[in-house]
């Protein structure tokens, strides 16, 4: 195995509470795409932030072209030849592109030659960019496409890309692989990073599998079946969620013709948005991230005010309304962000019980809450969606990112919505916890609720809703039924390719 | 180098015993101030801490003990619910300067009134005064988004100049032979703020800390608007998710500690100082932000805050007097005791890890 | 009421040395800001440096060495705050009113013994040639060092931000603490350094007030100069030149009121005091209704506490 670029050897971190790595080992040859699969809280990111330098190891060593490697920073990391794109855009919103592109490298050309470079690479591989653009303005797509430049400009031999697609249309990811293949036909490895099996399965040419932060096999992606490499992954066999087929019933909610500035000033502004919701169904609603989903289910919780007229529930107007009128007329959300938005990180269980609970629970009276009553809520909560914590007065922080999620879906559930409008809800969390939550929203919907799920898993999105559409750039397509989609449609729904284009290098 | 790693959920007993902490590093480091400026430390300390509670001549000092702490806990606990939900009021002074200038003013215009009517009036107008001080950095942030902190601060040094304008003119005393001040309300007993019982230092500003103290205990913790004051400060996003109105809540929060600073200033510029004059302010208003810090911005917490703070005064008159330690000094250990607390205050939510250190 | 008694040229002169102060804190503040930290201490540096200043200079009789230790003396407080919000964690604008407190407190003891002592006499320079044109000369090329070193520092950060890397690294880690974090930059480090340098600026202004500007000490002498000083951080949107602006506009004011009360104008004394403060207020105001390009000068992570998770 001398040919081998980079060689992981007993690696090991632990974290209070977790041991993050245990013992990791696993090689990566020159040009070759290799994949790292494993769960949210698997380890993968720890393990790819040793290797970038980022986190130091416990124990364990690295060797680099057959010799020791300890990257004491990323700058270490870069020098030697690995470059990395990071999940959460490692970019500035109030610089333009050249200055980001500069901020991640080692020795930056002046500023004139290097917006040279980066128009003649982007071009090159099918990715164009404007570098004067500020990259506030950019999609989520155009983003990512500043993070790659970046390390494309610097010749890396190893290339890590953390969950690289969650941010692309399925025509994009196509355009995507194209670069990496051709990249990795000139010589560059490729550490990829996803729990997507499909994508790896067409990818890669190696895969190492984590769970619980150990090694638990490691095989050739494309001898395997998604279903096999997903037992690995998970360790168990999951069911899929299952619902009783409902009637679908009158029109719920009625958003007409819905158009909102954003509060964020490199926000997604809303444009005409018409959707009609009927009780019994679940309207999956897709869409590259950053293309006005929270704008969205901030305007039918009610954290962003439209006209009157704009929303309609059950022919009442609601659009002015805040978030606790609508929770009275029974119009219940949950945002994506668990804490700090849908939670209070520092607060107790009971509390964050109340934080939505208060009027349909009627959780207060003369304006004076019977914190009694909300333990027992909470109480309710942790029981009847399994969440596991020692009791309602821990604090929202300290439950793992599946058992907070279930709380917060539960906590509106439990409320007996008649429409709940949920933001990525099984965003971040673990296989067991995600397929409990699909399940509640199917029951919810199965019990005569109308769901909006507001999600970028399009597997989620297919797996649950009955009717489908996609935003892009603030606006909403035609519903569409699921079942009769193809990934191909999907894509196109949602904007697809977005001016990307197929890398022009001879391969 | 040390390392911070996040617990889980906040410590409680941290959380208790971080200000008793910072209280004992405040009197090592001032102990060492107070060598430095060649006091004997462990007599300074003794007079400042002790002697005013224990000492011979503590029955003339418990009684400035609760006249010195009621306008500092009346300030701190109106400050406190602000600060809970990031409101920054720290204008307070100048809320307790219009406060008092507002109170006697009302009182003065009816000399020499002996109506008993005259004193609740002069106490409303006195909480009027100051809330309506506040109320301009609240209706400006809540209508145009300016910065609360500077306006208010701005305001003092504008209250300021109106006390150093009506002490000598407007407000001056007919009879005082032209020299600044207005007429003392000892001289005025239908508008005098005079002690219920004496021995104690009590007057009607220390019933008023003690309602305010039991008046905020309720609100923050059986009340739905104090629920919505600690969720906005602890989660702003999420505080807007549970609908609660963040102009509303900074109109409110102004309002009260306003009021209260207002209240404040009433009382001692009725009482304690006896007269509008050009330095009645003894600074207080800027003092009980690090009593509300102090407190944890809990109501009991900043009661005690509010106690401690005093005897720092009243131990640092009695330490001015007995070993000629200057009147600065004790200011620094004002400031030394609040920066103490910031610093300890880091154990009630991460563990403090020493060795390795990150790499980055 | 004698408005003749004001001498246009003398007025013009005198701007420039009563906004010296306020202008050398206020772009110490801006950078201080520019990498994500708000120090509301700048009062409390600013009084420090003033004493600092003035006790050296009058031990040592350098005004420069007083200037020097003022420098040292705003810097050294201000990494009592970078100590608690950096490596403590501690809120920001809690340890920023601390840091204020502890420097009246803390200046006010240190000068007990300084009040009513005169401070050694700095000299004016004279820009050669320049300071020789009639009328434009005296005003504007006869001031001490310290004014024409405030006006070169402008430039000079204006520079340094917009053509440099450590620039560019600055306004990165004041944008997204975690992204800098992420390519491998001292997110506290460079904070510490930003801090520092606003400490020391802060301090630089405070004695060309006790050194320069009254030239005495007495308790307090700041007077609020620190507060403005912020609120013209805000006001120039963070733009190194128009902190310039701010603040010769608000010394304008203050020099103004001055000459209006020095002149016996019919209008009270107090109001008078009160203008620069109202003012400030007003353009708070101003600045802050116009929402969209006010917050896009504003630092994103301006404020946030950056706490590395590994």
């Amino acid at each position: 195995m001398n040919e081998q670029l980079l060689i992981v050897d007993r690696l090991t971190k632990a974290y209070p509470g977790v041991v993050a790595n245990d013992a990791v080992s696993f090689g990566v040859a020159p040009g070759e795409v290799h994949a790292l699969l494993g769960e949210n809280g698997a380890g993968k990111s720890t393990l790819v932030k040793m290797i970038y330098g980022l986190v130091r190891p416990d124990s364990g060593t690295m060797t680099w072209k057959g010799a020791p490697y300890e990257p004491g920073s990323p700058h270490d990391a870069r020098k030697t030849g690995i470059a990395m794109v990071f999940q959460h855009f490692s970019l500035f919103e109030a610089l333009n592109v050249a200055e980001n592109v500069a901020l991640g490298m080692e020795d930056p050309p002046p500023m004139g030659q290097l917006a040279a470079r980066i128009r003649e690479v982007s071009t090159r591989y099918g990715l164009p960019l404007d570098p004067v653009r500020l990259v506030g303005e950019l999609s989520a797509g155009e983003r990512q496409r500043v993070e790659i430049i970046r390390c494309l400009l610097q010749d890396p031999k190893l290339l890590i890309m953390d969950e690289p697609t969650s941010v692309l249309t399925p025509q994009e990811v196509e355009i995507l692989f194209e670069t990496l293949r051709k990249l990795s036909a000139e010589g560059t490895a490729i550490l990829y990073i996803s729990h997507k099996l499909e994508e790896i399965r067409s990818l890669c040419d190696a895969a190492t599998i984590l769970r619980l932060g150990k090694v638990v096999g490691t095989c050739d992606p494309r001898e395997k079946s998604a279903r096999e490499l997903a037992e690995l992954m998970v360790g168990q066999t999951l069911h899929t969620p299952t619902r009783e087929s409902a009637d679908v019933g009158d029109v719920v909610l009625d958003i007409d013709g819905l158009s909102l500035e954003s509060a964020n000033p490199f926000g997604t502004p809303l444009k005409n948005i018409n959707l009609k919701v009927r009780a019994g169904e679940v309207v999956g609603i897709g869409g590259v991230a950053g293309n006005g989903q929270d704008e969205l289910l901030a305007a039918l919780s009610g954290e962003l005010p439209s006209h009157p007229t704009a929303i309609r529930l059950r022919g009442q107007d609601v659009g002015d309304l805040g978030p606790n009128p609508r929770r009275a007329l029974g119009l219940l959300a949950a945002p994506e962000e668990r804490l700090g938005h849908a939670a209070a990180p520092d607060m107790s269980l009971t509390e964050n019980a109340a934080l939505t609970g208060t009027i349909r629970e009627h959780l207060a009276d003369n304006g004076f809450i019977k914190w009694g009553k909300a333990r027992t809520f909470a109480q309710a909560i942790i029981r009847d969606f399994d969440v596991r914590t020692p009791g309602p007065e821990n604090v929202a922080r300290s439950l793992s990112g599946g058992n907070l999620q279930k709380f917060v879906i539960g906590r509106e559930v439990l409320q007996r919505p008649d429409v709940l409008v949920v933001n990525q809800p099984t965003w971040g969390v673990d296989a067991s916890a995600a397929a409990d939550i699909r399940q509640a929203l199917l029951d919810l919907a199965a019990k005569g609720a109308a769901v909006i799920c507001i999600s970028q898993d399009l597997d989620e999105l297919m797996e649950i809703s009955d009717r489908f559409a996609a935003l892009n750039e603030g606006r909403l397509s035609e519903t569409r039924p699921a079942r009769e989609l193809s990934i191909e449609e999907i894509g196109l729904m949602m904007g697809g390719a977005h001016g990307m284009e197929v890398a022009h290098v001879q391969a | 180098m040390f390392r911070l790693e996040k617990r889980p959920a906040p410590s409680r007993f941290w959380t208790a015993s971080t200000p008793v902490l910072a209280v004992v590093l405040t009197m090592l480091a001032g102990g060492a101030m107070f060598a430095f400026l060649g006091t004997d430390p462990l007599a300074a300390i003794r007079t400042i801490f002790w002697d005013p509670i224990f000492g011979e001549f503590a029955f003339y000092y418990r009684g400035q003990l609760l006249v010195k702490a009621a306008p500092l806990i009346l300030i701190a606990i109106g400050l406190s619910l602000g600060f809970r939900a990031g409101i920054w009021n720290i204008g307070a002074e100048g809320q307790y300067i219009i406060g008092a200038i507002s109170g006697a003013a009302f009182g003065l215009a009816f000399y020499p009134s002996e109506s008993i009517l005259l004193f609740p009036a002069m106490i409303v107008a006195g909480a009027l005064g100051g809330w309506l001080w506040a109320m301009i950095p609240a209706i400006l942030k809540t209508r145009f988004n300016t910065n609360e902190i500077l306006v208010s601060l701005m305001l003092v040094y504008v209250a300021e100049a109106m006390l150093a304008s009506v002490s000598s003119g407007l407000l001056r005393n007919p009879d005082g032979l032209g020299f600044p001040g207005s007429r003392n309300f000892k001289d005025y007993p239908a508008a005098h703020n005079n002690f219920l019982i004496e021995s104690a230092g009590v007057h009607w500003g220390v019933v008023t800390a003690i309602l305010a103290v039991i008046f905020a205990y309720a609100l923050l913790n059986r009340h739905l608007l104090g629920f919505q004051i600690r969720l906005t400060g602890a989660a702003p996003k999420a505080a807007r998710f549970a609908g609660v109105n963040p102009s509303m809540l900074v109109v409110i929060c102004m309002g009260i500690s306003g009021a209260l600073a207002g209240l404040a200033g009433m009382f001692e510029v009725t009482g304690p100082a006896g007269q509008i004059s050009i330095d009645f302010n003894s600074n207080y208003g800027f003092t009980a932000i690090i009593v509300a810090f102090l407190g944890r911005l809990n109501p009991i917490g900043v009661m005690l805050a509010g106690l401690l703070m005093a005897l720092t005064y009243v131990g640092g008159d009695a330490a001015a007097s007995t070993l000629g330690l200057p009147g600065a000094a004790i200011q620094l250990l004002q400031g030394m005791l609040l920066f103490f607390l910031l610093a300890v205050d880091v154990l009630a939510n991460f563990k403090i890890r020493f060795g390795k250190t990150e790499a980055a | 009421m004698d408005l003749s008694s004001i001498n246009p040229l003398v007025l013009l002169a005198s701007i420039m040395v009563a906004s010296t102060p306020i202008l050398l804190a206020a772009l110490g503040e801006m950078v201080t800001e520019k990498s994500g930290v708000l120090n509301l201490g700048v009062e409390g540096m600013m009084i420090t440096g003033a004493v600092c200043g003035f006790v050296i200079a009058v031990e040592t009789g350098s005004p420069l060495l007083g200037f020097v230790g003022a420098a040292l003396g705003g810097a050294v407080l201000s990494l009592l705050f970078g100590l608690l919000t950096q490596y403590l964690l501690s809120n920001q604008v809690a340890s920023g009113l601390a840091l204020t407190l502890f420097g009246l407190g803390l200046s006010a003891l240190l000068g007990q013994k300084y009040i009513g002592i005169k401070a050694p006499p700095t000299t004016d320079f004279d820009v050669p040639l320049l300071a020789d044109i009639p009328v434009l000369g005296p005003i504007l090329f006869r001031h001490d060092m310290m004014v024409y070193f405030s006006i070169a520092l402008v430039a000079l950060v204006w520079a340094v931000l917009k053509f440099t890397r450590a620039g560019l690294i600055l306004r990165a880690v004041g944008e997204n603490h975690d992204a800098a974090h992420a390519l491998g930059y001292k997110v506290v480090r460079i904070r510490m350094a930003a801090i520092a340098f606003g400490g020391a600026l802060a301090g630089l202004g405070g004695a060309y007030i006790s050194l320069i500007r009254v030239p005495q000490w007495t308790e307090g002498m700041t007077a609020g100069a620190g507060w403005i000083a912020l609120a013209i951080v805000v006001f120039a949107s963070w733009r190194p030149w128009r902190v310039l602006l701010g603040a010769y506009l608000f010394g304008g004011v203050t020099v103004l009121q001055l000459n209006l009360q020095a002149a016996g104008v019919n209008i009270p004394v107090v109001y008078l005091s009160m203008l620069p403060y109202l003012v400030t207020i007003l353009v708070l105001v101003i600045m802050s209704a116009k929402r969209g390009r006010a917050a896009l000068g504003a630092p994103a992570a301006l404020g946030r506490i950056f706490h590395a998770s590994g």
